[in-house]
């Protein structure tokens, strides 16, 4: 019993490292925007896939992942140009619905690009289990971790050490004080796009070798990372990423000692009854309202 | 000026068939759209009128339409019992869930609705000895309305549009009633309605059980229509695509989520034949129409239809 | 510069209008197949199969000297879809017949409409509801999920094994063929010792095969298509879970492999013959037939799939069936389809009666197992 549950444990936070990593770009956007980006998990299928092509194409794994990461902030910054930024001051559900095109359209886009099969990605140090107290993982669940945990230290380095960081966050509290301030909103925002974009890509690089990758793995993920984000309490960049944690191990916890079928169900009855308890996530701070 | 549009429509959705007889694009496409726009309708009550997101809607349309199916084919009750009880059921989730759902605002209300969705999703799915699970249930008999039986598309047609006006005309006057006022001001600020004296969790739960019922009235119908019902046709997709329909349309009006429905169901029928190419189109269209168009359509339209009138105007005179 | 103008025109309409008196009324063939959504797997390599022979057949002058027009619409594995996309067919294209239904539940979906316009049918998707009671209008050509659950529990009886866990998605396909599984293991004295169920688009199924691996199994049934059954695979042989596997008829093609690499050498499964066309004797009456398509569709497409076979086979037992009436007239085509007596197709010989709208016996599956990377028959 103990054996299995650590096993559930150390699957539980592989994969909610992927969701933290996700989460974390969902938390960016809606600082500086207070918009939620549907598009999230495309740039996390965008990262993989266009990693995938590339190393198909003969080029080393990092120098791939690099390029890979680079092209999806480039479409982030392309999106947040041309779709959001036209629209800034237009009701925040309209920018929703834009990114909600804006999934479909770059899903439609990959789908000509890459077709509809699921393509494999290799691991990048092999495919031999460790064996860590009765429990096995995939050198790759270390990547994931290990990649999750830095991207994550900067990120919490970036807000809080940085002049860049701080103005970002200033954006979340008070945009028309940010812009008085002398801090131009609109940069942040493509800050914001650019960051979010370059971590969902490492996240897509980082899981494919573990799940594979199409055109629609994004919506999956983009999912799960938007739950994580919003039960960390929407905003907070380290609450996503306990978020991601807390759900990953809730699903694997789940499947394992309840039922399989149900374990999504599961996931999100514990989702709302977090909601229920504290209705701004269990970090997010409490926002007053104005009248 | 009200009874004008309402009766305009009426008028246009009764010839429009006498036009084109026996046109897939009117009876087939016609009868998809006007489910659509009843659920968009409905959810425009809650979204539009009292500012309160939700992205579990599905689950409500598949309440409506899995208590049908399963009275119906299990059970042989009659189809108008089985649209009550699936009413019935649906309203008294909602109200259940009102209160506590409610109390949260924005994202977090997307994300409780969301989850609420997903876990009626899966319940659709694994509970298969009940609702037969992924594939869902088959041989759903017609609808019958007192000995008539909803058996041929003409017959579908009618009943569909004739739900559709009901469900606008019903959308009409409740905007316009004191609950209707109420959760304008909630829209506005709640904070500020509640100084105002207005009891806030009351509008909000009433308009949140008002939606659902219209959500589940769509379903029944929708799961004779079909005479099938599976959980593909209530996911998460679908609660997406109601909210874009609303937002698409038009928040806050009426006949705009009913022409974002129309509008989001033809252009899926209309892009089908681009195969593979339909998706990006689809997204594509998706991100201009709100870029060129944040109020939604129906305003969009009416004004860029205003503007190139006055424009006529002034080159004549 | 004028008068040459004027020819041009003067040719043109010469040349419509002889092209229009000349021209004859095509073969309508309605599709409706899940070719993007999570079916794709399926659906993609049947509409390729359908616009490669439908090419193939009007190049050598049609049928009956009419030529074939394929009409396709995805449904992207959503069984409203399907219905609506089968209503255009009817209504709107006002097509002779129709192929398609990718899954079960899209075929299941449509089948009140066919019956009711009186349109011959042919299903692609597995479940045995979908011919089972007979359906007038109704026909399939796909192995059932019935066929399949028989032919893993006859290799486990050779093999001696009678504890089994079972893992399944929760698609239509899986939760079909786990149906078909309980039924029929009291009949082979199978007992099921472990029950679990993962999402189709779940990314890790660990804890489901650590429960598993502390059950008494002696062999692992996993029942789906698509990515999931590849990262079963893989994450049993990471939790070092060294018992056989079996996999079903959704993922026999050379795309599991890749998926799966390594952890997929000796997986076994069902599967058509087309997956081992090479390996077949000579003597095989299907062999012929299986290495001319596989030939023509890899010059086009890359590695074929069985579920490309059916799109195959439903096309040609419908083409056959016209040859035979005469004309595309839907109930002489529906008798004749009915009649369909030994003909070779990829998915097997098809034998087709009034009580029985498919015609194939267990003889069409072969147990396959991946050794080196390639598919092997084990017999």
């Amino acid at each position: 019993m103990p054996e299995q549950l650590f096993q559930f444990l150390v699957t539980g936070i592989t994969v909610g490292s992927l969701y933290a990593l996700v989460g974390l770009g969902f938390a960016i956007i809606y600082n500086a925007s207070d918009v939620v980006n549907f598009a999230q998990g495309e740039f996390v299928m965008l990262g993989a896939m266009t990693a995938i092509a590339l190393l198909s194409a003969g080029l080393p794994l990092p120098l791939a992942a690099i390029v890979a990461t680079l092209l999806t902030v480039l479409v982030g910054l392309l999106l947040e140009r041309f779709a959001i930024e036209p629209t800034v001051g237009a009701p925040v559900v309209t920018t929703i619905i834009i990114t909600i095109g804006a999934a479909i359209f770059l899903r439609g886009i990959a789908l000509l690009l890459w077709g509809k099969d699921f393509h494999p990605m290799p691991a990048f140090s092999g495919d031999r289990p460790i064996h860590l107290g009765g429990a096995t993982l995939l050198p790759q669940s270390l990547w994931v971790m290990g990649v999750t945990l830095l991207l994550v230290v900067l990120v919490r380095l970036f807000f809080n050490r940085t002049l860049l960081g701080k103005a970002l966050l200033a954006c979340s509290f008070n945009r028309a004080a940010a812009q008085l301030v002398g801090i131009n909103v609109r940069v942040m925002l493509r800050l914001a796009y650019g960051l979010s974009a370059g971590l969902g890509a490492l996240a897509g690089i980082l899981i494919a070798p573990i799940t594979f990758s199409s055109y629609e793995a994004g919506i999956m993920l983009g999912l799960k990372g938007f739950s994580a984000a919003i039960v960390g309490g929407i905003g907070n960049p380290m609450g996503a990423v306990a978020g991601g944690l807390l759900l990953g191990v809730l699903e694997a916890l789940g499947a394992g000692f309840i039922s399989s079928g149900y374990k999504d169900a599961i996931a999100f009855l514990f989702v709302l009854m977090v909601l229920f308890f504290e209705p701004t996530g269990l970090f997010g701070h409490k926002v007053a309202d104005r009248v | 000026m009200r009874r004008i549009g309402f009766f305009t429509f009426a008028v246009g959705v009764a010839l429009l068939p006498a036009l084109f007889p026996d046109n897939y694009f009117v009876m087939a496409v016609g009868v998809s759209a006007g489910l659509n726009a009843i659920l968009a309708v409905g959810l425009n009550l809650l979204m539009g009128y009292a500012g309160q997101i939700s992205l579990g809607h599905a689950a409500f349309f598949g309440m409506g339409a899995y208590t049908s199916a399963i009275l119906t084919t299990r059970y042989a009750c009659p189809s108008l019992i089985a649209l009550t009880a699936g009413l019935i059921i649906a309203g008294v989730i909602a109200w259940l869930l009102a209160r506590p759902i409610l109390r949260l605002r924005g994202h977090y209300l997307a994300m409780a609705t969301l989850g609420f969705g997903v876990i009626v999703h899966v319940l659709m799915v694994q509970a298969t000895p009940w609702t037969g699970g992924p594939d869902g249930l088959n041989g759903i008999p017609p609808l019958n309305l007192l000995g008539w039986s909803v058996d041929s598309d003409l017959r579908w047609y009618a009943v569909i549009m004739a739900a559709l006006l009901l469900a606008i005309g019903l959308s009409l006057n409740l905007v316009d009633s004191r609950i209707g006022r109420a959760l304008r001001a909630v829209r506005g600020s709640e904070f500020a309605a509640q100084m105002l004296g207005i009891d806030t969790g009351r509008a909000k739960t009433q308009v949140f059980v008002v939606s659902a019922l219209f959500a589940a009235f769509a379903g029944s119908l929708f799961a004779h229509q079909q005479s099938f019902v599976s959980p593909d046709s209530f996911n998460l997709t679908v609660s997406v695509e109601l909210v874009t329909m609303v937002v698409l349309g038009g928040l806050a009006s009426t006949y705009g989520s009913a022409c974002g429905a129309i509008a989001l169901t033809l252009l899926h029928e209309g892009l089908v034949v681009f195969e593979d190419y339909e998706m990006m189109i689809h997204g594509a269209l998706l991100m201009a129409v709100m870029i060129f168009m944040p109020q939604g359509l129906f305003i969009g339209l009416s004004q860029g239809a205003r503007r190139l009138w006055r424009l006529k105007n002034k080159a004549s005179a | 510069m004028k008068d040459y103008g004027w020819k041009i025109i003067l040719a043109a309409a010469l040349l419509a209008i002889t092209s229009l008196a000349g021209a004859v009324e095509p073969i309508r063939i309605g599709s409706f197949l899940s070719v993007t959504g999570p079916a794709s797997f399926l659906g993609d390599p049947e509409l390729r199969t359908l616009q490669m022979v439908v090419k193939d057949i009007n190049a050598k002058g049609g049928v009956k000297g009419r030529p074939l027009e394929l009409i396709h619409y995805d449904t992207g594995g959503n069984a409203r879809e399907a219905l609506s996309f089968v209503k255009r067919l009817i209504q709107n294209d006002k097509v002779d017949l129709i192929i398609g239904g990718t899954t079960s539940g899209d075929s299941l979906a449509v089948i009140p409409e066919v019956e009711k316009a009186g349109i011959p049918f042919i299903s692609l998707a597995g479940a045995v509801d979908i011919i089972e009671p007979v359906k007038k209008w109704v026909f399939k050509v796909a192995h059932t999920d019935r066929m399949a659950a028989a032919k893993i529990f006859e290799d486990l009886r050779k093999r001696g094994l009678t504890k089994v866990a079972l893992i399944t998605g929760d698609g239509g396909f899986d939760k079909s063929g786990r149906e078909q599984l309980l039924k029929l293991a009291p009949e082979y004295g199978i007992t099921f010792v472990a029950d679990e169920s993962y999402g189709n688009k779940d990314t890790d199924m660990t804890p489901q095969l650590t429960k598993i691996r502390s059950s008494d199994a002696e062999a692992i049934i996993n029942f789906g298509f698509g990515q999931a059954p590849a990262i079963v695979t893989k994450n049993m042989k990471q939790l070092g879970i060294n018992l056989p596997l079996y996999q079903s008829h959704g993922v026999a093609s050379q795309t599991f492999i890749d998926l799966a690499g390594a952890a997929a050498e000796g997986v076994r499964l069902p599967a058509a013959a087309l997956v081992v066309a090479e390996q077949l004797p000579s003597s095989d009456l299907q062999k012929p037939v299986l290495l001319a398509y596989k030939k023509q569709y890899e010059a086009q497409y890359g590695p074929v799939s069985t579920f490309g076979g059916h799109a195959y086979d439903g096309l040609m037992i419908a083409v056959a069936a016209m040859e035979r009436a005469g004309d595309a007239d839907k109930a002489k085509v529906r008798t004749e389809i009915e009649k369909t007596q030994g003909f070779i197709g990829t998915a097997g010989v098809f034998n087709m009666n009034p009580t029985d709208h498919m015609g194939l016996n267990l003889d069409a599956f072969k147990m396959v197992e991946v050794r080196n990377g390639a598919w092997k028959i084990v017999e």
